[in-house]
């Protein structure tokens, strides 16, 4: 289910929050849902929303210059909570395709990278840079380039960033993992063979 | 010369490629109905099968109510759907479903070691973030996203990167109403929401060999708070001691043998972590979350901070959020902040010997004038042994209610939740806005500290009436 992705630039949103958790980026009662897409409706809904339903115009992504961003620059250990990916597809179903922060949820930036959202890691300071650019003049762009492995700022700074070359791979050619993993099957099997042997409690039926 | 976690890691990989990236075998999967109905569609789609059916296990835990007509109806149709769902899968699987009318229904992570499920040494992988819960066991259990199910179905494997290890040991012994939850509260804390980003964490030291494997899972459950990738405790007698004769761990015909080389997993003296931190359990004293991130835990005889005193201005911008989230001011004393409801359970603390200590506090006791309180067991069979020792009378007659088994009131997904400027005292793992309901506020704690502050209508230090 791997949306290819190469390069984007496009208009940028600072969030400035740290600890943002995937119950922020979609609350529980939105998962009740056997589909994966349509979730861009519950994205951030108790920061983007009243509890009237109407949009609270404080709030960054409410803002007219960031309609439409496709890149969020946010704060350390976003996405860190629960494991839904639900919180990646909502991102991608409101169009954001990169998220720019000091670290991420481990398992957040796992999913990112099997949809086609490309987490960035970059230094706190780097960041925190990014964010007041973005606040100075709101509505600018980044460009982030995948087969690079950079992103340029709006004054036009290059940052580095690093990927595991596999996922990167998959990333760029929108690769099946399973379709990769099953030409190893094998291996698995023979693995499962001196598993067997060594371990037979581990195959009992459950 | 290794730790636990290489050595467990090492055993299961499959193959291993130049960039260090791991194909990882998974022995055990556990399913529920929330996270995996997209990985199972997906699968059909692509004409591709579940390659291990008899490696997987199904439960409904998140969604299910937790009240006595549920098999009747559930009010909710898109709950429904979800059970449903997860009822059909895993019927054309052929995986193993324990499913609402069954005794061994349960919040995933507390039915699956009480079957035996979950032995030392093994990897076992949920679509949930608190399958960290079960390296209580020596064994590399973590969360997985939708996709990452998926390809576990279809391959019964992973690719993983290494984590990074460290090593929180905890000395001495925890002080009279103290518990597992203190301690972990405490070590999320002083590590931080992030601080374990990235790390497996082994728990070592003489606190964590006297804790009962429930307790064991309480820290281990905890681990993701932390932003670990999983935790685990090495495997030892107590561990032996729970496991045998549970209905899927080694018969007698295997038992000794698996003794045998659970046996060989601990960790090697040879300084191999990549980090190392300590804690004294002595000096713990329960705690109390005051604001919207597990690492907002002080001790109960605390007073809520002052945003102004911290050097960062990010982090005051963060202290000052929670604090108007929670509605709370600096310099407020902790035991002065009144609770609406009360909320014991969670795969956090919902195991028998969290229903015995809750109930020792409760016994004789009666719950506070305008605080509505519920125990929530984790799974029909701790709902059995809890009714055979008479804890439900004692709950029920100090005026809780005692309720179906469930995830419950931990994360606003089903009938139990939290209204908007309620204030809970919650058992539960995420104290994060809107995590029990929207607008609801989360003080999280032990279920000792969960009923003392049921029978004081307020946060109260369950060691004054021990």
């Amino acid at each position: 289910m791997i949306e290819k992705f190469d390069t984007l630039k496009a208009v940028a949103i600072p969030l400035d929050r740290g600890n943002v958790d995937t119950d922020a980026i979609i609350p529980a009662r939105f998962l009740k849902t056997i589909k994966r897409t349509g979730l861009g409706e519950g994205l951030f809904y108790a920061w983007r929303f009243d509890e009237l339903g109407k949009e609270v115009p404080e709030f960054v992504l409410n803002k007219a210059p960031y309609r439409g961003g496709k890149i969020l620059v946010t704060g350390e250990n976003f996405g860190c909570g629960s494991s839904r990916e639900h919180a990646v597809w909502s991102l991608m179903d409101y169009g954001i395709r990169v998220v720019i922060a000091p670290s991420f949820g481990d398992i957040f930036y796992s999913n990112g990278l099997k949809n086609g959202l490309l987490p960035v890691r970059l230094p706190a300071g780097e960041v925190r840079g990014l964010i007041g650019r973005l606040e100075d003049s709101p509505g600018s762009r980044i460009s982030a380039d995948l087969p690079a492995q950079t992103v340029t700022g709006p004054d036009g700074t290059v940052y580095g960033f690093d990927i595991g070359s596999f996922p990167k791979e998959c990333l760029l050619k929108g690769l099946d993992e399973i379709a990769l993993t099953f030409q190893h099957e094998e291996e698995i099997t023979r693995y499962e063979g001196v598993r067997k042997t060594k371990t037979p409690w581990l195959f009992l039926d459950i | 010369m290794a730790s636990i976690i290489r050595k467990i890691w090492d055993r299961h990989v499959v193959t291993e490629r130049p960039d260090g990236l791991c194909l990882l075998y998974i022995d055990r999967h556990l399913v529920h109905e929330v996270t995996s109905p997209q990985a199972f569609e997906a699968l059909r789609k692509a004409g591709r099968n579940v390659r291990r059916p008899l490696s997987l296990l199904a439960v409904p835990d998140h969604n299910v109510p937790t009240s006595p007509d549920r098999l009747e109806r559930i009010e909710d149709p898109d709950s429904r759907i979800q059970i449903e769902t997860l009822r059909e899968n895993a019927k054309e699987a052929g995986i193993t479903l324990f499913d609402m009318d069954d005794i061994r229904q349960g919040i995933v992570h507390v039915t699956g070691p009480e079957n035996g499920l979950i032995l030392p040494g093994v990897t076992v992988v949920c679509g949930d973030s608190h399958t960290s819960t079960l390296g209580a066991f020596g064994a590399v259990a973590f969360g997985i996203g939708t996709s990452e199910v998926e390809h576990v179905l279809a391959t019964q494997t992973l690719w993983q990167t290494r984590p990074r290890e460290m090593r929180i040991t905890a000395t001495g012994a925890l002080g009279v109403g103290v518990c597992a939850k203190d301690l972990i509260l405490a070590i999320i804390a002083k590590i931080g929401a992030g601080g374990g980003t990235g790390y497996a964490i082994e728990y070592a030291g003489e606190a964590v060999r006297g804790l009962s494997m429930e307790a064991r899972m309480t820290i281990c459950n905890m681990t993701i708070e932390a932003g670990g990738r999983f935790g685990m405790v090495a495997p030892d007698e107590t561990t032996f001691a729970y496991l045998k004769g549970r209905p899927a761990a080694p018969g007698p015909g295997q038992w000794n043998t698996a003794v045998a080389d659970w046996k060989t997993l601990f960790s090697d003296n040879d300084g191999s972590f990549d980090r190392e931190e300590s804690i004294d359990a002595a000096r713990i004293v329960p705690q109390v979350t005051w604001g919207t991130s597990p690492e907002d835990s002080l001790p109960v005889t605390g007073v809520v901070p002052d945003p102004a005193g911290h050097p960062d201005p990010r982090v005051r911008e963060r202290m000052e959020r929670a604090m108007r989230y929670m509605d709370l001011r600096p310099g407020m004393r902790l035991t002065d902040i009144p609770v609406d409801k009360v909320f014991i359970g969670s795969c956090t603390n919902a195991r028998i010997e969290d229903l015995r200590l809750a109930a020792k506090v409760a016994a004789g006791r009666k719950v506070a004038a305008g605080v509505t309180a519920m125990v929530v067991p984790g799974s029909g069979l701790v709902k059995q042994q809890a009714e055979a020792e008479g804890l439900d009378r004692i709950f029920l007659d100090a005026g809780f209610q005692w309720r179906l088994p469930g995830c419950s009131m931990c994360l606003g997904m089903n009938p139990d939740r939290l209204k908007p400027g309620e204030r809970c005292a919650s058992t539960s793992n995420r104290n994060f806005e809107g995590r029990q309901g929207p607008g609801g506020r989360t003080h999280l704690m032990s279920p000792m500290m969960a009923v003392a502050a049921a029978v004081a209508g307020r946060i109260s230090d369950v060691r004054g009436v021990l």
